[in-house]
């Protein structure tokens, strides 16, 4: 098929950056279509509305609008309670993303060393994967039930003491957040153990024959080396703490309890939806809205960064 | 640099035995360590299923002991509640997405990777800002605009249609692409192969890998969508199981939590099934795009 002399062809084109193929104007636009016209039409489109949305005040019940600039914002950043609910999710992010990594990491390091039913551990530790906020949600509300729920009857038989796990703000708080850590775990320990993995094997091999201990290989060798993976999770995790925590925090607590200025569990998208489709309130919610833009904006902009100045390990 | 001296002399033997010591020390541990930690993991989804399968008379109880009742549980659900009609719509969304974003994200990465074309940077910009727009921060002018100006409340477009391009899906087959041979495309062309052709015929029969770990993050994606189908649908004949769920626990009165457990089960199926099936290419392709 390849004949002789095509060879010395390749060669430029694919030392040049551009690989050009296939000739046409319209065609790499025809096949580009669908998905431009999808990304206009449901993504750029309804996120500059939402901007347009943040400036405006509209009255659901008389079907009005109304400019107010960037009263919205200022109405929004004053608040107390949404003071609160920022500070909320920063804790709850810090605590979910730091503890979820910890603990994936450590778990995938066990499971990868060169032990008997080591495949067997793998399967286990990821198959709840399958598991979505929502079902986590409903489980732990059943667990944690404090009549019928199954640590009270235990916590009760043995300690005589039966907490109002979902009334008692830190109590709740808590549950929430081992809860996500929990429903993260599998996530975190699929994509640890595909880098353990693809780790060079005589490297660590080196450090052993030097004389490194196991934790020595592990913090000295095997953790810079997963560095790259860390960071993309850091982010991956930050993400789904901000927005995956709906449906768990929706089904488990519904924001609650009330504590301060606003319910403990309520993070800013809670906020937003109970704003936007609870209270009717539109520029609030949008205006909440632009800030999270804002602050996903910025995160993302860290991680392709941070992705750029990554040492590279790899052979 | 004693280091070095002990383990070119008499290290080896040395360090041989102290490794075997060692060794035999901590795989004790790291069994241990290794169950404990999976027991615990697993505990909640175990006593989900035990629920799941007693008497109403006992899920109230402590008892954990499993009964035979699980497909009376369900079944008292799957109708009455709609469970059945919440698990099909889900299927509906969950396969149409994967399957569309898919053959969106191939389509656009054959356009980035084999033509030249005047704002390809642009074009390629604009895919991939989308990662940065998440469906919880349009929410609010998502909704509107899908249920007032396209009138898409309570159907299957609302909850499909908006999700079927792909920034993650494009970035990986054009990484993917750009790690195959041009030699290769360029000798389909001189054989007179089309752009599309070279598609089906070349592409994809060697991106099952990444078709197939991509199918499994989408499917699993789109499986979980909760807060858009929670909003946009009223009518509980298009809402899909997640949001489904809460409607179980919500049914009003005393909650049959032998009947939630069943549904909260039968909800992780789908996704168990896909995550088997195509567990090899899930954890190939992903390696392969971490060697990039």
């Amino acid at each position: 098929m390849l004949k002789p002399q095509a060879q010395p062809v390749t060669k430029p084109t694919t030392e040049a950056e551009e690989r050009a193929v296939f000739r046409g104007v319209a065609l790499p636009w025809v096949f580009l279509l669908p998905s431009l016209l999808i990304l206009a039409v449901f993504v750029y489109l309804p996120a500059l509305q939402t901007l347009r949305l943040a400036a405006y005040r509209a009255n659901v019940i008389l079907g009005t609008e109304r400019f107010v600039g960037l009263a919205n914002f200022t109405e929004l950043l004053l608040s107390p309670a949404y003071r609160q609910v920022a500070l909320q999710t920063l804790v709850f992010t810090v605590l979910t993303v730091s503890l979820g990594l910890l603990s994936a990491l450590g778990l995938a390091w066990l499971a990868s060393r060169p032990i008997r039913g080591a495949n067997t551990y793998r399967l286990l530790l990821i198959y709840p994967y399958a598991l979505s906020p929502a079902i986590a949600g409903t489980l732990w509300l059943f667990l944690f039930n404090p009549e019928i729920g199954l640590v009270n009857q235990i916590l009760g038989s043995l300690f005589d003491v039966r907490p109002r796990w979902l009334d008692t703000p830190s109590l709740a708080f808590g549950l929430v957040t081992l809860a996500a850590i929990w429903k993260g775990l599998a996530y975190n320990i699929v994509f640890y153990l595909a880098s353990i993995q693809n780790l060079p094997g005589d490297v660590m091999e080196a450090a052993e024959i030097d004389g490194a201990s196991g934790a020595q290989v592990f913090w000295r060798v095997a953790f810079p080396l997963l560095t790259p993976i860390t960071f993309f999770l850091v982010f991956t995790n930050i993400i789904a703490a901000l927005f995956d925590s709906f449906a768990l925090t929706d089904i488990l607590t519904k924001g609650g309890p009330y504590t301060g200025n606003a319910g403990a569990t309520t993070f800013l998208v809670y906020q937003l939806y109970q704003d936007g489709f609870v209270n009717f309130k539109t520029g609030a919610a949008a205006a909440q809205a632009a800030l999270m833009l804002a602050l996903v904006a910025f995160i993302t902009w860290m991680q392709f960064r941070v992705g750029e100045r990554q040492v590279h390990y790899g052979a | 640099m004693a280091r070095e001296v002990r383990a070119g002399a008499v290290g080896v033997p040395k360090l041989g035995a102290g490794r075997g010591k060692g060794r035999h020390g901590r795989v004790w541990v790291t069994h241990l360590a290794l169950c404990v930690a999976i027991f615990v993991i697993s505990a909640p989804l175990i006593f989900a299923l035990i629920k799941s399968t007693q008497m109403s008379s006992d899920v109230l109880s402590p008892k954990l002991l499993p009964g035979g009742a699980f497909f009376d549980n369900l079944s008292g659900v799957w109708v009455d509640a709609k469970l059945g009609r919440y698990m099909f719509n889900s299927t509906v969304l969950a396969v149409s997405v994967t399957v569309g974003k898919t053959i969106l994200s191939l389509l656009a990465a054959l356009a980035f990777v084999y033509f030249r074309f005047p704002l390809k940077g642009l074009a390629f910009t604009l895919v991939l800002l989308s990662l940065m727009l998440p469906t919880e921060v349009l929410i609010i002018a998502l909704f509107d605009l899908v249920s007032q100006d396209l009138k898409w409340a309570d159907t299957y477009a609302a909850i499909i249609v908006p999700f079927l391009a792909s920034a993650t899906g494009t970035f990986l087959f054009r990484q993917h692409f750009m790690n195959i041979p041009t030699s290769l495309a360029d000798a389909a062309r001189i054989d007179g192969c089309g752009p599309l052709l070279y598609l089906t015929r070349i592409l994809i029969p060697m991106s099952w890998n990444t078709i197939g770990a991509l199918a499994v993050i989408q499917f699993v994606y789109a499986w979980d969508q909760y807060i858009w189908p929670l909003v946009i649908l009223q009518n509980d004949d298009k809402q899909v199981v997640q949001v489904g769920l809460r409607r179980l626990i919500e049914v009003g009165g005393q909650t049959d939590w032998g009947a939630v457990m069943a549904g909260a089960i039968v909800t992780m199926i789908p996704p168990l099934i896909v995550f088997t099936a195509l567990q090899k290419q899930f954890s190939r392709g992903f390696a392969l795009t971490e060697d990039k």
